[in-house]
């Protein structure tokens, strides 16, 4: 199915009704100057859920985080968590705990003493203390490293530290700011794992901040893609992959092969979406909204869809020439690139058999299930 | 490799010399057998013994040491609040503060001397160990607040943020984060403070009084008389602390956490 949008969500495009969301933001807005770093977010968050804000550098994914810990106030809007208002309310008074991206560990305290921080200001009693400092440490692997300064830790153990220390206050909403983006690629999809598993296990409700769409995607319950302040889309990982409300959203969370062109009129049941490229021949895509023919448009499809043979196929579906420009091999499965038109450039995938079948050079023939595109108005 | 010039070595070497030469020489002749003279006549210790027999000298350091002692508490106190309250401040007015601390540093003492000594005398204050303490709290304010101030703005910002997130209020964050990790700075503050003041001569000469003679003020009524290898003696050890308590701070400033 493809969709067309021009605008971002407005109200949080929820497609689960969240039965008493644990946390519920209201329409905020946060100003710097004239610029609006953040401009009327709305999404709720269930108990127990994993929730990912994707979005490129100065989305202002980081200023809605500060919004919910407390560092930043919002100009506008309101933030719930578990139905009461945390306007005015200080970091410090509020049930969230914040896994900052540099960890901010502190130097001078051992690993214990970090992560009974929390417990210590909130005087509990010392024996309590103990009991569930060890508990914590122990789910984060970390037992037999509590005499040890923050400097004698791995970037890894380092990560899971800060992760305890929030832990173990069980606050009703963890925030995690980039969590993983300190670590290696190797680290990085290891702890991705032990981080879920960690979620699911202690049913800690998590809103993550991140710019890593694979990141998110592995780990979330459901993902909000941000860009310019504003929250573009929010649903489950596959609805968002799949069914992208606008082009930004579909650059963002994966390869997009495209071709800029506008929709022709109908012939028959299927509408016909012209390429730019005056060498590509028009083709047939599913449907579209009333108003948008003849409309400037870009056409999307992802590479996992796109099926490469040396003949033309004998089928009802698009097809298009192209001709193969790269080849990358990467192990599990081989990468075309493929000039498309003049001057469009795709990828597709090949795995197992097929891998080495095409060289830079061969003339190749493209085609998809017709319902696979999407096409986004401008 | 590094290349090294030999001619750059030499002038280095030399120029320490020129620096410690003739500190090096007052000190070589404090072991000096010889009285009232530069002639050497074979190493002794008397005149170190000679020093403990002083009446004087010893109510002299006892002075020195009272009013190094209370003018550093004092300076560290209000240099350290001092540091504290400018990080709250907008930039423009941290800067004009800023601008404001080491003007005291770069203008003649001499003139700091004076300026306190009519301060005193307009407030009608009678000149004595009192008003020598309260000139040594206002000299060594700007250094105490510069080091402690060095230090706070060097530490991540994010750790005082991550200390609030966990529940801790303004004091609880200050008592345990802020405070511990300035604890190096504030003790360097500290030495450096208390070794200045036990070292000064030129405020301490304008704003002393009968009954408020410091070591430095000792030595120079001692010199009028002579160069006695007491004096070498004295001067000596006033070096050694001095050192001593500039190694430390420099050690503590250098020490992470």
């Amino acid at each position: 199915m493809a969709t067309f949008s021009t605008s971002p969500v407005i109200a949080s495009g929820d497609s689960h009704p969240a039965t008493s969301p644990t946390l519920d933001i209201r329409a905020i807005v946060r100003r710097h100057g004239s610029v609006a770093a953040v401009d009327h977010v709305s999404f709720q968050v269930r108990r127990g859920e994993f929730f990912s804000i994707l979005g490129p550098s100065g989305a202002g994914k980081t200023s809605v985080l500060r919004i919910l810990a407390g560092f930043e106030e919002p100009d506008d809007g309101d933030v719930l968590i578990d139905g009461c208002s945390m306007l005015g309310v200080p970091p410090n008074r509020r049930p969230v705990n914040l896994v900052f991206q540099s960890y901010a560990l502190f130097p001078h305290l051992t690993v214990c003493e970090n992560v009974a921080f929390g417990l210590k200001m909130r005087r509990v009693a010392a024996a309590l203390i103990d009991e569930q400092v060890r508990q914590v440490l122990a789910m984060v692997k970390l037992t037999g490293k509590e005499a040890r300064k923050p400097a004698q830790l791995s970037g890894g153990e380092q990560q899971r530290v800060a992760l305890a220390r929030a832990l173990v206050n069980k606050p009703a909403v963890v925030l995690l700011d980039e969590p993983l983006a300190a670590l290696d690629q190797q680290l990085r999809q290891a702890m991705q794992v032990e981080l879920k598993s960690i979620q699911e296990q202690a049913g800690l409700t998590c809103v993550c901040v991140t710019h890593h769409q694979e990141e998110a995607m592995m780990m979330s319950d459901r993902i909000a893609v941000m860009h310019q302040g504003r929250m573009w889309q929010v649903g489950t990982p596959r609805e968002v992959y799949e069914n992208p409300r606008t082009l930004f959203v579909s650059r963002f969370l994966g390869v997009s092969n495209e071709l800029p062109g506008r929709l022709a009129d109908a012939e028959g049941d299927a509408y016909f979406f012209q390429p730019a490229d005056s060498e590509l021949p028009g083709f047939p895509v599913p449907f579209h909204l009333d108003g948008s023919v003849g409309r400037p448009a870009t056409w999307s499809l992802r590479p996992e869809h796109l099926r490469i043979s040396r003949d033309r196929p004998i089928t009802e579906d698009p097809v298009l020439p192209g001709v193969v420009e790269k080849v990358f091999f990467a192990g599990s499965e081989t990468k075309y690139l493929i000039r498309v038109g003049r001057e469009s450039r795709w990828e597709a995938r090949a795995t197992g058999a097929r891998s080495s079948t095409f060289a830079p050079g061969d003339p190749v023939f493209l085609h998809w299930a017709l319902d696979a595109g999407r096409v986004f108005v401008e | 490799m590094k290349r090294r010039s030999a001619g750059l070595n030499a002038v280095s070497v030399a120029a320490m010399l020129f620096l410690y030469g003739p500190i090096l020489v007052l000190v070589l002749y404090s072991f000096n057998a010889a009285h009232l003279s530069m002639t050497w006549r074979g190493a002794t210790l008397k005149w170190y013994g000679a020093l403990l027999q002083d009446e004087a000298l010893l109510a002299a350091t006892w002075n020195s040491l009272l009013i190094a002692l209370v003018s550093t508490v004092g300076a560290t106190a209000l240099g350290g609040l001092l540091a504290l309250g400018m990080e709250q401040m907008p930039h423009r007015r941290q800067q004009i503060l800023e601008g404001g601390l080491v003007l005291p540093l770069v203008i003649p003492e001499v003139m700091m001397g004076v300026a306190l000594m009519l301060l005193f005398v307009m407030l009608r204050m009678p000149l004595g160990l009192t008003t020598v303490i309260l000139g040594h709290i206002a000299f060594n304010i700007p250094l105490v607040t510069i080091m402690i101030r060095t230090r706070l703005r060097k530490l991540d910002p994010m750790l005082r943020e991550a200390a609030a997130d966990l529940g801790a209020d303004a004091w609880q964050v200050f008592r345990y984060v802020t405070l511990p990790l300035l604890r190096p700075a504030i003790w360097g503050a500290v030495l450096v403070a208390f070794t200045v003041s036990l070292d000064d001569f030129l405020v301490t000469f304008f704003t002393a009084g009968p009954g408020a003679t410091t070591l430095p003020l000792k030595v120079y009524s001692m010199i009028k008389s002579g160069v006695t290898p007491e004096i070498n003696a004295l001067s000596a050890l006033l070096l050694v602390v001095s050192m001593i308590g500039v190694a430390g701070s420099l050690y503590l400033q250098r020490r992470e956490v």
